[in-house]
């Protein structure tokens, strides 16, 4: 049975963990991702969660942990943000490399120095080769849904996943959201059996070495595998849409009919891009607004096609890459290379460590961008504008 | 049973399987591959073992090959600690949830060098130590980095020669003092710590049960030669292992609930010099460096007499 409750996003997800039956949960706090782990850990101690919690000394532990548990053949879960998945980053490469289904959960948050705790998406672009399936929630109920999708897509097809919720915008925020049934969702994610497992009574060796040899291979074959997760992501979200009613892809429009001019967004600012959108269509712009929500593997196609008739991208990053401009900026680029037409593509950075990106930006963002496409067009270079600065 | 006899009737106790198969890449001589051969020996089929980035890993499980006869898996460097803390919660809830046989009898081992143990590796496993996982760790000790060719960690002895202590005018190669890993070990308050050699094959497999058999987490300190890095010819390997415990360098003692136990008791310690003069390692120190050693290790050893009531 579903109902309509308020609940923060930190909560919402700690809900989903439960829900999913999720044996071992291994992880370290660290701020904004603290909600999640303390409320799992209220839940193991009433015993609405029958798991093991493994208070961890460190994120590169809490991995690990993970890594043995899912090898073990339990179904694992862990968070982290910021400081931590960089500490974690190590161990990230392990699960991917070894088909293990670990679920995290990222709230995403900026990187030191000098220390922040808020919100961007830095940790996040750091981690971006790391193989596993990343998905970005824009408010609680995706935040919820998606991690639900995670522990199904990740047991399918044998990858990791991880989905990635904007701290303090997400973590810390009560929404009103729709929690459906425990039984439905036990119903949608099916027990888990990985087809090998560290078992005394099948032994197996994992994680042997590869010289030159061999190591190609093992990374062709692991290539291969995870651009082939596509299809099942695709049928885990219309099975899930199906039966809740909420529907997701790997590239989401919003008022894009006739658009000339896109935004590009990932994460909690894309709904204030929605607010600006809105009003740009009022004053007669013909503006629209594409959403990342499927990070990796990256969905070129859904891409080229959402931007087929637009004339103006406009990629807005919250992370930087130092001497490159913004990170999605430059895969957006680089996956409408080999299209014939593409639109002029123009990137900011804003929203580093926190700060608010207004209605009124995302505005003065189209406008913009609007001038440098005329630059564009001049052949000239442009720079990637950091918003907002104060000089 | 007198001493002779045992050496006869002993052995036939000790299982012919080989869970680490023969056929593996360890150096000729290698104390730390005829330690895990013992410690699988000891383990038996219902085991899980995770094994630390090093000389026992990429002897062991060269793709497409393995030597592992039991359920073994090998991650990072320095995170055993925690991947056998998964494992372990991984059975423990799914036994509680009735998807494993709550029958089931499953151990979980961790085994790493010195370097992945006491270097990279100590806070992982501190943290399993200290969370009270059911778990025996054993740390194969040949005193430095040798997987990647001798260099110093903080489980090489004073004065030893390493590539990163190497022995100059302003140097006689390694300056500091061993870390005590096993007294790290009981500051933790598990049940059981131990420290064993290969050279007396039949203390270690005795301890390696107990371990196991412990519940909660047990430590065991192996000393495993090492004649690549050591400079010392692979026939003395034995005599080795054996000399560092006559000397009292490596003592041979149990820690069962904070009590002692020297398992061998010497009344007189041999001179360190008969030990350290077999190593090419050592072959640099002088006189006044093996007599300032020679009373370290003979204060340390009374330390450690004085622990044993």
């Amino acid at each position: 049975m579903k109902k309509v409750v308020g609940l923060e996003g930190s909560f919402a997800i700690a809900e989903a963990v439960r829900m999913a039956n999720t044996d071992v949960v291994a992880a370290y706090p660290i701020t904004p991702q603290t909600h999640i782990v303390e409320r799992l850990s209220e839940m193991v101690a009433d015993g609405e969660l029958d798991a093991e919690f493994i208070c961890v000394e460190s994120e590169h532990s809490a991995m690990s942990a993970c890594v043995g548990a899912s090898a073990a053949g339990a179904r694992v879960f862990t968070c982290s943000a910021g400081q931590g998945l960089e500490l974690m980053h190590e161990v990230l490469y392990i699960p991917s490399s070894m088909r293990l289904p670990v679920v995290a959960v990222a709230a995403n948050r900026a990187l030191s120095a000098p220390l922040s705790v808020w919100c961007d998406h830095s940790d996040a672009m750091a981690i971006r080769d790391i193989g596993w399936v990343q998905m970005f929630a824009e408010n609680n109920q995706q935040a919820f849904d998606l991690t639900v999708c995670a522990y199904r897509i990740a047991e399918e097809v044998l990858f990791p996943a991880m989905v990635h919720i904007d701290g303090f915008f997400l973590s810390h925020v009560i929404e009103d959201m729709e929690l459906p049934g425990d039984e439905e969702v036990a119903a949608f994610i099916p027990e888990y059996k990985h087809p090998f497992t560290l078992d005394p009574d099948n032994p197996v060796s994992m994680g042997c070495y590869a010289p030159p040899f061999i190591y190609s291979e093992t990374k062709k074959a692991q290539e291969v595998a995870f651009e082939s997760t596509k299809p099942k992501i695709l049928e885990t979200w219309k099975e899930f849409g199906d039966l809740f009613g909420r529907h997701y892809l790997p590239v989401e429009h919003y008022r894009m009919e006739g658009a000339k001019i896109a935004l590009l967004t990932m994460g909690s600012c894309s709904e204030t891009a929605m607010l600006a959108v809105d009003e740009l269509r009022e004053e007669g712009e013909d503006v629209g607004l594409i959403r990342l929500r499927l990070w990796r593997p990256f969905p070129f196609k859904e891409l080229q096609d959402a931007v087929k008739e637009v004339g103006l991208l406009v990629v807005l990053d919250r992370a930087v890459s130092f001497g490159m401009g913004g990170p999605v900026c430059s895969e957006v680029k680089s996956a409408l290379y080999d299209q014939r037409k593409k639109p002029n593509i123009v990137g900011f950075i804003g929203g580093l460590g926190g700060r608010d990106i207004s209605v009124d930006e995302f505005k003065y963002m189209i406008q913009e961008a609007q001038k440098k496409e005329k630059a564009i067009e001049r052949g000239e270079e442009i720079e990637t504008e950091m918003i907002g600065i104060r000089e | 049973m007198g001493i002779e006899q045992e050496d006869l009737f002993a052995p036939r106790l000790v299982t012919t399987e080989e869970n680490f198969a023969p056929g593996h890449r360890a150096c000729i001589g290698c104390g730390e591959a005829l330690a895990v051969r013992h410690v699988c020996k000891a383990l038996g089929n219902n085991v899980i073992i995770v094994t630390a980035t090093g000389c026992v890993e990429i002897i062991s499980s060269l793709l497409p090959q393995t030597s592992w006869r039991v359920a073994w898996i090998h991650t990072l460097f320095e995170n055993v600690g925690a991947v056998v803390s998964g494992i372990e919660s991984a059975y423990k809830v799914r036994k509680r949830k009735g998807k494993v046989p709550a029958a089931k009898e499953v151990k979980f081992v961790g085994f790493g060098g010195d370097g992945a143990t006491t270097d990279i590796g100590i806070q992982a496993l501190s943290g399993a130590m200290e969370r009270g996982h059911d778990f025996l760790y054993c740390c194969f000790d040949n005193e430095a980095y040798m997987n990647t060719g001798i260099q110093r960690s903080s489980s090489t002895p004073y004065g030893a020669w390493t590539t990163t202590a190497p022995v100059g005018k302003k140097s006689i190669g390694q300056m500091t003092r061993k870390k005590n890993m096993p007294e790290i070990a009981v500051a933790h308050r598990i049940p059981y710590v131990a420290t064993a050699s290969p050279s007396y094959p039949f203390d270690l497999m005795d301890k390696v049960k107990r371990g196991v058999e412990t519940e909660g987490p047990a430590y065991l300190h192996i000393l495993s030669v090492c004649p690549t890095g050591w400079r010392s010819t692979p026939d003395i390997t034995i005599e080795l292992g054996r000399l560092a415990v006559e000397t009292g360098i490596f003592p041979l003692y149990e820690v069962i609930n904070g009590e002692y136990r020297l398992n061998v008791d010497l009344p007189k310690l041999k001179p360190v010099k008969e030990y350290l003069k077999k190593q090419g390692r050592f072959k640099h120190l002088t006189e006044d460096v093996i007599e300032q050693i020679q009373a370290r290790v003979e204060e340390d050893y009374m330390r450690l007499r004085e622990k044993v009531k």
